[in-house]
């Protein structure tokens, strides 16, 4: 196990090598410079030739991505082109909105769908199960963004209950959480129902129950136990949408986060903050998938990780 | 039919009743038929096509168009912010039933012609990515070594990248090139879906192919000399298309909902070209004025992407009943 989680964790590294040879071979091959903002003034050709060399861009291409890499292991990120200040700033100051941001949908998802996949379960083909299917349809299928303007014009414009845009106090924080977590609350709603039936069916139950245990016990420590293990191993997937979801969601409610700083340097073309933030998106998918791995087999005795 | 007939006789020559045979196809498709949430979902995607062709067609020199406007058309003097009839507010003109957006354009035109980005680009890279998938698949799978080798290591890097990510990276680099801007931005989002998407239809279809090349009737087409090309695209592929077929009903809402998103965002379709998730991006800075100019393309692509859900959850129901969730 010990050896397995190494040889995981060391694979992490390449991995994020070529998520960044990637990002950066798109960024080279791309036409356009961050530096002609404005095609009807376009800077004069010595001034662009000085930005060049300030930015190490005068060098050949494999210089400046070897120079790129070097820098990343030590955390430097390079300066905003657009903005000329450090990326690591730049993110440290998203961050973390985007990361409270992300945990308060992770747990409102959990905190909804468990119940509601258990319940729906239980009550397998009546109208609870048939009404919280048909929302588990919807939140999955209609994208965050259009969910977002159906309640901005009913909570917002309407009832005039939270503010549209913007950050800091509670009541900002409530339609943006909720959307964001809406997606990842469907999704983990329609793995536990499907989990707990399969759970619901197997001998083991009936066992249980041909000895006279309690309805409760059954559910609670037969079925239960057994049937949130695969739920287990896709909250880390849920978890992975949710981070590239908040990027939608914090542009869309002007929220002040890392995401909206990533759609930001986008629309600019300002690769070292787009690089930045990919490489720093990417690493949480990955230790995000990697941990439930290594979860999955602490829960499940049945799956033996290889070698 | 000399074989039902002959079925017919064995049977009656066991005394049981004769079924009329049925293949597993149509099987399927008497499931996918029974299910009404899927038969809805069918019906307003036929309709959307529908608008779509008839958004404006012409044959020889016959014109029709069910479009009361030019999608680009703004009219003088502008009636901009126009709301809807039905609202019966004082800024409604008789002229524009969905009303008109910040530039006086007519919401209904543009809704209608915006549904042909949204259906071309649902079909068109889903179509890419499953020849090119399949294909890469069915060859990894089935010789295995290193073809296999290096497809296993490309999918495991970009699973690493999110695949909106990757798609709006894409987009966002080459948006401002002269390919980026062939057919209003359309190529380019279908080029940079495809090269997103087929790695996992790839990975899908090796791992149906290295299930089924060890069973039985594989190792029956082989003795009898089947060449592997016959062997790929004879025995392995229509065995492995139930979950590919799945897959790809499930991509094409994928791919509606990536250009809706990357032009939400304003680095999809250039404008003025209408597209759903543009027009969603240009009418919301002013959402508190009119929100019907936003509301309504947000509605439209509610619905197409309910629609293309519940027919893909018919289908894998009417496919494989085990795979039901």
């Amino acid at each position: 196990m010990l050896k397995y989680t190494i040889r995981r964790l060391l694979l992490v590294i390449p991995t994020l090598f070529f998520v960044a040879l990637i990002t950066f071979g798109l960024a080279k091959a791309a036409p356009g410079s961050p530096f002609d903002r404005n095609p009807d003034k376009p800077p004069k050709q010595e001034v662009i030739d000085r930005w060049n060399r300030f930015y190490g861009l005068d060098k050949p291409v494999y210089e400046q991505f070897a120079m790129y890499v070097v820098n990343v292991a030590k955390l430097d990120f390079g300066l905003s082109v657009v903005r000329q200040r450090p990326v690591v700033e730049i993110i440290g100051q998203g961050f973390p909105v985007t990361a409270q941001l992300g945990l308060q949908a992770l747990l409102l998802a959990l905190a909804v769908a468990l119940p509601l996949g258990v319940i729906s379960a239980l009550k397998q083909n009546t109208i609870i199960d048939y009404v919280s299917l048909f929302f588990a349809t919807i939140g999955t299928t209609i994208p965050s963004f259009v969910m977002a303007i159906f309640f901005i014009y009913f909570f917002a414009l309407g009832l005039k209950l939270f503010p549209i845009t913007g950050w800091g106090t509670p009541q900002h924080m409530v339609m943006p959480t909720i959307i964001l977590a809406m997606g990842a609350a469907a999704f983990l709603a329609r793995i536990t129902r499907a989990s707990m039936l399969e759970a619901i069916r197997q001998d083991y139950v009936r066992t249980a129950r041909s000895k006279g245990l309690r309805e409760q016990v059954v559910v609670v420590s037969h079925v239960l136990k057994n049937a949130l293990i695969p739920v287990a191993t896709v909250v880390g997937p849920a978890a992975a949408g949710l981070i590239t979801g908040s990027f939608i969601i914090e542009t869309f409610f002007s929220v002040p986060g890392m995401g909206r700083e990533y759609v930001r340097s986008i629309l600019a073309l300002d690769y070292p903050v787009i690089m930045g933030t990919t490489l720093l998106y990417a690493f949480f998918i990955i230790i995000a998938n990697l941990s439930v791995d290594l979860v999955y087999g602490m829960l499940d005795p049945r799956i033996k990780v290889a070698k | 039919m000399a074989t039902a007939s002959a079925t017919q006789r064995r049977a009656a020559e066991l005394n049981v009743l004769a079924r009329k045979q049925r293949s597993l196809w149509q099987d399927a498709a008497y499931r996918l038929f029974r299910n009404k949430a899927a038969v809805a979902g069918l019906i307003v995607i036929a309709a959307a096509f529908l608008v779509a062709i008839f958004a404006d067609i012409s044959v020889g020199d016959f014109h029709f168009s069910i479009a009361p406007y030019s999608p680009t058309l703004i009219p003088q003097p502008p009636a901009s912010q126009m709301e809807p009839l039905w609202t019966g507010s004082k800024y409604t003109d008789p002229r524009y039933l969905l009303g008109t957006d910040f530039l006086g354009r007519d919401i209904l035109s543009r809704l209608i012609y915006a549904s042909r980005i949204s259906m071309v680009v649902g079909f068109v890279p889903t179509a890419i990515v499953f020849a090119l998938g399949v294909t890469v698949g069915l060859v990894a799978g089935f010789f295995g070594g290193w073809i296999d080798q290096l497809l296993m290591r490309f999918t495991d890097v970009i699973y690493a990248f999110p695949d909106f990510l990757f798609l709006i990276i894409i987009v966002a680099s080459f948006r401002t090139s002269a390919f980026g801007k062939i057919m209003d931005g359309l190529l380019l989002i279908f080029v940079a879906i495809a090269i997103v998407g087929w790695v996992g239809v790839a990975r899908l279809t090796r791992g149906q192919v290295l299930s089924l090349k060890e069973r039985e009737f594989v190792e029956a087409a082989r003795s009898v000399g089947a060449t592997p090309v016959r062997l790929m695209w004879k025995h392995l592929l229509p065995n492995a298309l139930a979950p590919l077929i799945v897959t790809a009903a499930f991509a094409v809402p994928g791919a509606i909902l990536g250009e809706a998103t990357l032009s939400f965002l304003g680095v999809g379709i250039i404008p003025p070209t209408a597209s759903w998730g543009g027009m969603i991006n240009e009418g919301f800075p002013l959402f508190g004025t009119n929100p019907w100019a936003v509301l309504m393309p947000a509605l439209c692509i509610s619905i197409v992407m309910l629609a293309f859900t519940f027919v893909g959850d018919g289908l894998r129901d009417a496919l494989d009943p085990r795979m039901k969730t």
